[in-house]
């Protein structure tokens, strides 16, 4: 019963990887970008939920309403006036300039909020639980950000599949010059699919925020479990990303459980392992 | 000739890096006209049609469509203009359906005759495997959904370069038979081919390039046979 409550915590937090990786994802399928600068923009989403709950007196949940227009705002300008440029066959300048970028979010963060661990309260929700079994509990925290983590991947999944934007998507990724022909704005589209991933950030980083503390510094370590989730899960399918952050999930939960020092090296051995065995993922894009 | 043609092309120069494609070359299309432009591999019939359609933009000289410049538009602007291309080795979108390629044809919202259901009508092999991903289609019927995704703006022009490469004559043929219909829509056309009597059928006007200049032009039925080959290849 013990090992249940450990996979089903595990499960729930994958959710939340899931949310770090489908941004990843999505921005590297469409456009072959490696956004460096992601899980700063997942901190820089916690900042401004801060300055939102503490400015009009909302809770977190509710300060999603402005973050996630806002962070796709700051997506949308961010690939039209800088990454746009930095696009053509080297894959390298955007790899270097999202670094740049990922540098300037935290310092930017450090000089406005100083080094101090914040958190967001979210207040009696964060306490609330349900009893499962005798001995398991899960939080409704939890529940809700693996709802919200699976509504994301579906909802993305019916975009990119039932939509003219997600054909627009598609259709830019395969071939953007024949693109171009057809009357798509790839400059547009790609904008478009930025602002997506960081309406993604958005959520991810306002329930990151209320899971645990956070300072400018923490971007780094959740880029990592982003990228480990679509590498388990298998690059351009978003539901592989979902079962990606999962394992993740599962991975440190169980190693945690072993040994509480354990918990990121479970994570990263079994992200190694899937990448020596298979490293197309386990649910890669199925060709055709 | 009337003054205002559809698309005027005044002596434009193109070049890929340090290798000229194209000089100083100049050509007409009036409303409604199928205009030919043969020539050899490497001849620029690919560079001309790509500097039309806006993927490349020329160095020197000027091209109208309806009056306006469109020399430096990009490519999804001159769509929307009105000219859509047909590119060589047709390029579907692999990971969309048939169907999907075609609606991606129809985004850009111009008014016009062409919907599904039309360019179901005009190639109704393409109706029953809508379904199917583009790479599961034969290279005709590939060329077809091509031709039907360009079709699906609604242009005033389409170009259509090089679309009996690599397909069998039996094929080549049926779609060639097809094209009348497009132009009764009130369409013109360029026909980029290396397939010259096959451009030659089907053309009013005749454009032949050589090592990127024009080096003969005139009425289809004005031109023989010979003057062509010789133009042609340059002996």
């Amino acid at each position: 019963m013990q090992w249940f409550n450990v996979v089903l915590q595990g499960v729930l937090i994958g959710g939340l990887y899931a949310m770090f990786a489908a941004g990843l994802s999505l921005i590297f399928g469409v456009m072959r970008l490696v956004n460096i600068a992601h899980g700063d923009l997942i901190v820089l989403a916690a900042y401004i939920s801060l300055i939102v709950t503490q400015a009009m007196g909302v809770d977190p949940l509710t300060s999603l309403l402005l973050v996630v227009p806002v962070m796709a705002l700051i997506g949308y300008a961010l690939q039209r006036g800088l990454l746009n440029r930095t696009l053509g066959e080297d894959l390298l300048p955007p790899l270097l300039v999202t670094f740049g970028l990922s540098i300037i979010i935290q310092n930017g963060l450090l000089e406005l909020f100083t080094a101090d661990s914040r958190r967001l309260q979210a207040g009696t929700i964060e306490i609330l639980t349900f009893q499962v079994t005798q001995s398991v509990w899960v939080g409704a925290l939890p529940l809700i950000q693996f709802g919200v983590a699976v509504a994301a991947v579906a909802g993305l999944q019916a975009l990119f599949y039932k939509t003219a934007l997600g054909r627009a998507f598609r259709a830019t990724s395969d071939d953007q010059s024949v693109a171009q022909l057809m009357g798509l704005d790839t400059r547009h589209v790609f904008a478009m699919a930025m602002a997506l991933s960081l309406a993604i950030v958005a959520i991810a980083g306002v329930f990151l925020a209320i899971r645990t503390n956070f300072d400018p510094a923490i971007g780094s370590a959740r880029l990592i479990f982003g990228f480990e989730a679509v590498i388990i899960g298998g690059l351009g399918s978003m539901w592989g990303t979902l079962a990606g952050g999962i394992i993740l999930g599962i991975s440190q939960a169980i190693g945690a459980q072993i040994d509480p020092g354990w918990q990121l090296l479970a994570g990263h051995i079994v992200f190694l392992a899937i990448l020596a065995v298979r490293p197309q993922g386990l649910f890669p894009k199925v060709s055709g | 000739m009337p003054d205002a043609s559809l698309l005027e092309v005044k002596g434009i120069d193109a070049f890929y890096g340090d290798f000229q494609a194209l000089f100083d070359v100049s050509l007409s299309v009036d409303a409604g006209q199928i205009v030919a432009v043969i020539g050899a591999n490497g001849a620029g019939k690919s560079t001309l049609l790509k500097s039309i359609a806006g993927l490349r933009h020329p160095h020197r000289g000027e091209i109208l469509f309806d009056g306006t410049p469109i020399t430096d538009a990009p490519a999804f602007d001159v769509l929307n203009r009105g000219i859509a291309l047909v590119p060589e080795g047709r390029r579907l979108f692999p990971s969309l359906s048939v169907e999907e390629n075609l609606l991606i044809g129809g985004q850009s919202r111009r008014p016009g005759p062409w919907t599904l259901a039309r360019v179901y009508e005009l190639f109704p092999v393409l109706a029953e495997r809508r379904h199917l991903p583009a790479p599961a289609l034969s290279g005709g019927q590939q060329q077809m959904a091509a031709i039907g995704r360009a079709l699906m703006s609604n242009p005033q022009l389409l170009l259509c370069d090089e679309i009996s490469l690599g397909l069998a004559p039996i094929v080549v043929r049926e779609i060639y038979s097809r094209l009348p219909r497009v132009v009764t829509e009130g369409l013109s056309l360029i026909i980029v081919e290396q397939d010259m009597m096959q451009a030659l059928r089907a053309a009013s006007h005749v454009y032949c390039l050589q090592e990127g200049r024009v080096a003969l032009q005139g009425p289809a039925h004005a031109l023989t046979r010979e003057t062509i080959s010789a133009a042609y290849f340059g002996v």
